[in-house]
């Protein structure tokens, strides 16, 4: 039971802030500045959750070649500056990490 | 040019598929953590069917574990999730033509996935009210592949006790990798990508992840600078 009023707790602190923009969309306008600062949303925040699932492990940045994360994001970074297709990025930068994992 | 309804929506799922790929390892590994760490098949159902947030999910799974106080841990989702507040922000100024109703679903499918492939679509030339269904298509397959996801992680779970171990989080991360390079064009894009890996590195220790929150902000401040200073 005690796991069902944690569901329902977190539904509510996870719909909430998802909801509360889009409802008051249409209601507000931002100003032109602040909706060209949107666009750099995506890139800041993806960016910030790469970085910290890439390097941190056990609570410790892993700046090291033996880190197969950072191996991997890595060359998935290189195949994607040359490459735009999204599966081929993924499946080179699993591969690199499959290699790491198997080689150490 | 414009499309129809069920076009918009099949495009909208499969400009998803890799991510839909890449998170499925992550489905998998929530469903064995949590089976593994004494939640019983609905309540593990229960929270990807009804609260959809991975990242949430796993630190509730793991306070859990540590046997947190229920209060504690919604106060730590809830800080993990304010993230999606700007990512909805962002989404304001392409919804305001759409039905209260599809708002309501559209802000309850709101991933970093599908936030990720629809800001790519929106980079394009988007008509009024193609927004809607292309966006419908992509967090639908994200959703059902979530629930798919965790059903098998708990069936697996019980098979394979060390799967927890194999670091299949790696996927999400070279996804997100194929999402955010093609967005970085010039310089202050580069630049707030920077800022965002160096800040969200210094902030590590920050409580609940707030260090995420802050470093995002610091990093599009980052570029909004730079694109005005180029400018003059």
């Amino acid at each position: 039971m005690n796991h069902w009023t944690l569901i329902i707790g977190m539904m509510l602190v996870t719909f909430l802030p998802r909801y509360l923009p889009l409802l008051l969309a249409g209601k507000m306008v931002f100003p032109e500045w602040l909706e060209r600062a949107f666009n750099y949303v995506p890139i800041a925040v993806l960016s910030a959750i790469i970085a910290q699932t890439t390097l941190i492990h056990d609570g410790a940045v892993q700046l090291n070649v033996q880190n197969p994360y950072l191996i991997a994001a890595l060359v998935a970074f290189v195949v994607a500056l040359k490459c735009r297709q999204q599966l081929v990025v993924i499946c080179c930068g699993l591969l690199a990490f499959g290699l790491m994992r198997w080689w150490l | 040019m414009s499309y129809s309804k069920w076009n918009l929506f099949r495009k909208g799922w499969i400009d998803t598929l890799p991510l839909v790929v890449a998170a499925a390892p992550f489905g998998v590994l929530y469903g064995a953590l949590a089976i593994d760490n004494g939640l019983s098949l609905w309540s593990v159902m229960g929270m990807s069917l009804l609260v959809y947030a991975g990242a949430s999910q796993f630190i509730a799974v793991t306070l859990l574990a540590s046997a947190t106080a229920l209060p504690i841990i919604c106060l730590t989702v809830f800080i993990v999730n304010l993230r999606h507040m700007l990512y909805a922000a962002t989404l304001m100024p392409h919804v305001r033509d759409i039905s209260l109703p599809r708002r309501t679903l559209m802000a309850f499918w709101l991933t970093d996935e599908t936030f990720a492939v629809v800001s790519q679509r929106l980079q394009s030339e988007v008509q009024k009210g193609e927004l809607v269904w292309y966006y419908l298509g992509s967090a639908l397959f994200m959703y059902s592949n979530w629930a798919l996801c965790t059903f098998v992680g708990v069936t697996l779970g019980k098979q394979l006790p060390n799967m927890t171990s194999w670091g299949l989080d790696v996927a999400m991360v070279v996804a997100l990798i194929s999402i955010v390079v093609p967005a970085l064009k010039k310089f202050p894009q580069w630049a707030c990508a920077v800022v965002a890996v160096v800040c969200s590195i210094l902030m590590r220790d920050w409580p609940n992840q707030s260090g995420l929150m802050i470093s995002s902000l610091l990093a599009v401040v980052t570029g909004m600078v730079l694109e005005k200073g180029m400018k003059k």
